[in-house]
């Protein structure tokens, strides 16, 4: 709190406070620290109710309040001409041109779905896309960043399908197609699954709604769902604690979803929204109705008088507190002019969705709880300064020590994997190992269970480097043949070696990603999954990965326009890997010039844009072959990133490329072999580049992307890559029924493609 | 023929209806009118043809379209349909269809009990059906996009089926012919993918050929779904 903040005065002459030493003692119990208490008798000026207790704890969890990521979150910078909404509400916005406007935003269930999978994932789901409807948008698109532990364990298996399941189970009924992600599986995530979902939605600019309350006099109005007791105390049980061995007794305070209601909100929302019936509009999502209430007053500068009795309830007897922190799904906070109720209480009846006024907007500037089934003049159960209480939590500046591992596992000598002299017939072997890998297989048998073509807009199927949407109201309204690209990316082994450089990478690759399919980056968003921050090595993992990331987006211009902190990510003591999970949006001027990574034709030539080091470092191959998670992660230069990504965006804006893929885990084997897979065409290779074998085919060097150009093409595309003075090589020609690497690699495209695409379908179903 | 911009298509939408706006905008984009048609509308005159489009009506709580069929609309979408005027329902549509007695036989859970999005292979069979004016045996790539799309009906309703030629379009290999017993995508029995009444008016099926009509998809395979009825929809009209 700073000396100058001058805090309201109280409206209740009285309430009923707790007992101080119970106070102090609950307060413990509801996570808050015996500093934070104090700031809270601070603001208070006194000591609290039970229901103001019960606030303040959810308020100022770290789910919340993000205490202990503020500061360093302000490393990022949200600046951009067509940015039109930075952090700070509920989804950030941008400006696609011709006045259309897109919404976006990731953000973490994990801890819920590491304890009920399918409803911890579906609700994710649901969260995340009111977050864009709520900003006036409709919601056009879902990505899904995922890891889990290794699918060897019955445990993972369960979690993987039933999260799978639950994405698709809330997102299929929605009708909002879900068009790309990534999954990994790593023993790091074992205990601790992270479920991040990207929702992006599409309006018009004119249209942006901010959840900004005003108007004192005008009327809180909640719509949706009734409120239970399900999800009580998610933010804090669940979000800002660690998991152990009583993590199944947490299972009540998982929420269970409702994707119709959901539907119905969107359709009532955006209606209501277009005809100006709304004055603002909130989501309820952690700490319910009390964070949603808040932060509306906060933003606003006012105040807000709420009456539980009046909030529609499932179940009888429930306390104020419980009211005013239950999780139940599925609710909406609008604000709306005296006036304009009717209407929006007959829009609502149409869709038969419940609404109902629990209280109004005054100029008091205090967020005032009231029981009206109390004795009148006794009815105030919690009477807090709204800013203070959405705004004052504390910020920490947790202390940071490095790893020690760090410099241990970075100065690791790897030079003896390429000393081996392998047979082609061994590097075969092991190129089919990696295809078969659970992280680098097809990811059809996920895919499949989405609905990833409702709306009819999806220009690339799932699988492709970047996923595509068409910019259109499908419908509604107006149509266009522009795209926007997305892309979700975050290799948590690179992290895990080196915060920094990982996470740079996050972003080079969701670029890379989207030059691909000839789109810039307009702007990211971000999911970071870290383990618990009060531990000083995970909180320098941190602090350098914000600094890796926010380094990279300076450098290259991209806004960072919304973004969610997920802490505690530890089970029995270990923290995941660092997993600062990117998620990217672009444009696509003319989607008719989009390529994919699959080659198209016989005997176009196969060019290697960019250069191939010996980075084996933290590589698939060498856990995949070896089991080792170790080295330095490949180096990133971000000059040269940039200039291979502009050559390559330009070449599919100029529609001279048939085919573009982005070489990532696997390296440029892997690369290949799917481009071959998805083309369903074979190719005919020689690396020449003098390194050894194993580095050659494996190695995860950054900045590189493997293209096919027609003969009409070829010099075109090289005389561009020598001005660019970019760093490539002809690697060869497409054609023939095989996969062949001069002296390294004789697979046959039946093989590889077999191998590929069955693989994650046998690991899910092994017993 | 007189032009097509004068048929006018009525898109049937239920509360939790998802794919009425792919539908609508596949009919526009193909030249007609088309327009939505709230659920407790029950005044269907001005329509040449209904679509009941896909989607999860009321949830797909406690069976699909279940509740649907008794929303105020469906009622005047059996008279509709008992005159002899075209009717389509696609995936849920299809489901609401056999709860309301329109079409014969129920929609259960896919056999590997999993969500299917994927494009599958169709094969038009000699059939009734007003819909669909093709040569038998073509084959046309077209999505799928469903939990519960995995066709059954009695013994007698599958004789009286392929007897009567109401079986309009079957699952099938690339090239048009039949699966191996039993391995259509989702189980479906005899791979049926969609059928008709005997009449030919009424059309249901799981596959959404309203995603594949513009260029977007990269392929036009489903247009031909919308474009043969429009000749019928009027002679039945009497215009």
């Amino acid at each position: 709190m700073s000396e100058d903040t001058k805090i309201p005065t109280p409206v209740a002459d009285s309430i009923e406070t707790l007992d101080p030493e119970l106070a102090a003692q609950v307060a413990i119990q509801l996570g808050l620290t015996a500093e934070e208490y104090q700031g809270v008798i601070d603001v208070q000026g006194r000591v609290p109710s039970l229901t103001e207790l019960y606030i303040y704890s959810l308020m100022w969890s770290e789910h919340c309040s993000y205490k202990h990521s503020k500061k360093q979150l302000r490393n990022f910078s949200s600046e951009g001409e067509h940015v039109l909404q930075g952090p700070g509400e509920n989804a950030g916005v941008i400006s696609v041109g011709d006045g259309w406007a897109v919404a976006f935003k990731m953000e973490s269930h994990n801890h819920p779905s590491a304890i009920e999978p399918y409803e911890g994932a579906a609700t994710g789901v649901g969260g995340i896309i009111r977050d864009i409807f709520t900003m006036g948008a409709r919601p056009i698109a879902c990505m899904d960043s995922l890891r889990f532990g290794t699918l060897d364990k019955p445990r993972q298996r369960y979690l993987f399908e039933g999260a799978v399941a639950g994405i698709g189970g809330y997102g299929n009924c929605l009708g909002v197609p879900t068009v790309g992600g990534e999954v990994y599986f790593e023993e790091a995530y074992e205990g601790n699954c992270l479920i991040n979902a990207f929702a992006i939605g599409l309006m018009r600019e004119e249209n942006i709604t901010r959840a900004v309350g005003s108007g004192p006099g005008n009327l809180v109005v909640l719509i949706g769902s009734s409120t239970g007791r399900d999800g009580i105390g998610g933010a804090s049980v669940l979000a800002s604690q660690e998991f152990d061995e009583a993590a199944e007794n947490k299972r009540p305070a998982v929420q269970v979803g409702d994707p119709f209601e959901e539907k119905l909100l969107i359709e009532v929302c955006l209606e209501l929204l277009k005809r100006g019936l709304f004055v603002a509009l909130g989501d309820l999502g952690a700490a319910g109705l009390t964070s949603s209430a808040s932060e509306m007053a906060s933003r606003g500068g006012v105040g807000i008088d709420i009456d539980v009795r009046k909030v529609p309830q499932r179940e009888s007897a429930m306390q104020p507190f419980e009211i005013m922190v239950s999780e139940s799904q599925e609710r909406m906070l609008a604000v709306v002019k005296p006036e304009d109720f009717a209407a929006v209480e007959q829009v609502c009846k149409r869709w038969s969705v419940a609404c109902t006024a629990i209280g109004t907007i005054t100029d008091t500037g205090r967020f005032v709880v009231r029981d009206s089934s109390l004795t009148a003049g006794n009815d105030i159960v919690a009477d807090m300064p709204a800013e203070m209480l959405a705004t004052s939590a504390p910020e920490y500046d947790p202390p940071m020590l490095r790893p020690a591992y760090l410099d241990e596992l970075q100065s690791e000598d790897l030079s003896w994997l390429s000393r081996e002299n392998k047979s082609a017939a061994v590097l075969s072997d092991e190129l089919l190992s990696l295809l078969a890998s659970a992280n680098i297989c097809s990811r059809e048998w996920i895919w499949r269970q989405y609905d990833h073509q409702v709306q009819s807009n999806t220009v690339l199927l799932p699988g492709a480097d970047a996923a595509v949407v068409r910019i259109s109201d499908t419908g509604r309204g107006g149509s266009t043949n522009r795209g926007l690209a997305m892309s979700t990316d975050c290799n948590g082994r690179y992290c895990y070696l080196d915060p920094y450089v990982g996470a740079q990478i996050a972003l080079a690759e969701s670029a890379r990603n989207l030059a691909c399919v000839g789109a810039a980056p307009s702007a990211i968003t971000d999911c970071l999954n870290f383990g618990n921050p009060e531990k000083p090595e995970v909180f320098y993992t941190f602090h350098k990965a914000i600094l890796g990331l926010s380094d990279a987006c300076k450098y290259y211009g991209i806004p960072v326009i919304s973004g969610n902190v997920s802490f505690y990510n530890e089970s029995f003591g270990n923290a995941i890997y660092p997993t600062p999970a990117v998620g990217m949006v672009g444009v696509v001027d003319d989607i008719s010039q989009v390529v994919t990574g699959a080659f198209k034709q016989q005997g176009d030539t196969i060019i290697l844009v960019g250069q191939t080091e010996d980075e084996l470092g933290g590589s698939e191959y060498l856990k995949v072959m070896y089991d080792k998670v170790t080295g330095s992660p490949p180096a990133l230069d971000l000059e040269l990133e940039g200039d291979v990504q502009k050559v390559v965006r330009e070449a599919v804006r100029d529609g001279i490329l048939q085919s573009a893929h982005d070489c990532s885990e696997g390296g440029i084997a892997v690369t290949l072999a799917e481009c071959c897979i998805v083309g369903g065409i074979g190719a005919q290779i020689d690396l020449d580049d003098e390194l050894p074998a194993v580095t050659s085919l494996f190695s995860e060097s950054q900045s590189r992307i493997v293209v096919s150009v027609n003969d009409e093409q070829v010099n075109e595309l090289i005389n561009r890559l020598q001005q660019a003075q970019v760093p490539y090589s002809v690697i060869g020609e497409t054609g023939g029924d095989n996969l062949s690497i001069e002296g390294k690699i004789e697979l046959s495209l039946v093989k590889i493609t077999e191998v590929y695409r069955e693989s994650l379908e046998q690991l899910v179903k092994q017993r | 023929m007189s032009r097509v911009d004068e048929v006018r298509f009525g898109v049937v939408t239920f509360p939790g209806s998802n794919c009425e706006q792919d539908a609508v905008h596949a009919l526009r984009h193909l030249g007609y009118r088309a327009d939505y048609v709230w659920h407790q509308d029950t005044n269907l005159n001005d329509y040449d043809a209904l679509v009941l489009p896909g989607g999860f009506s009321y949830g797909d709580y406690l069976r699909c379209g279940a509740v649907a069929r008794f929303s105020p609309v469906m009622s005047e979408v059996v008279r509709y349909a008992e005159a002899g005027r075209p009717v389509i329902g696609i995936c849920n549509g299809f489901q609401v269809l056999t709860e309301a007695h329109l079409l014969p036989g129920a929609l259960i859970r896919n056999k590997g009990l999993k969500f299917l999005c994927q494009t599958v292979h169709l094969r038009v069979e000699q059939s009734v059906c007003k819909w669909l004016d093709l040569p038998t045996g073509i084959v046309l790539d077209i999505p799928i996009s469903h939990n519960e799309g995995n066709y059954i009906c009695d013994d007698d309703t599958l004789a009286r089926l392929q007897e009567n030629g109401q079986i309009v379009v079957r699952y099938c290999e690339p090239d048009g012919s039949r699966l191996p017993q039993g391995s259509a995508p989702n189980g479906a029995l005899d791979d049926i993918a969609g059928i008709c009444n005997p009449r030919g008016n009424v059309f249901g099926l799981m596959p959404h050929p309203e995603r594949v009509t513009d260029a977007v998809s990269g392929s036009n395979a489903g247009s031909v779904f919308f474009t043969a009825i429009a000749t019928y929809a009027r002679e039945v009209a009497g215009r």
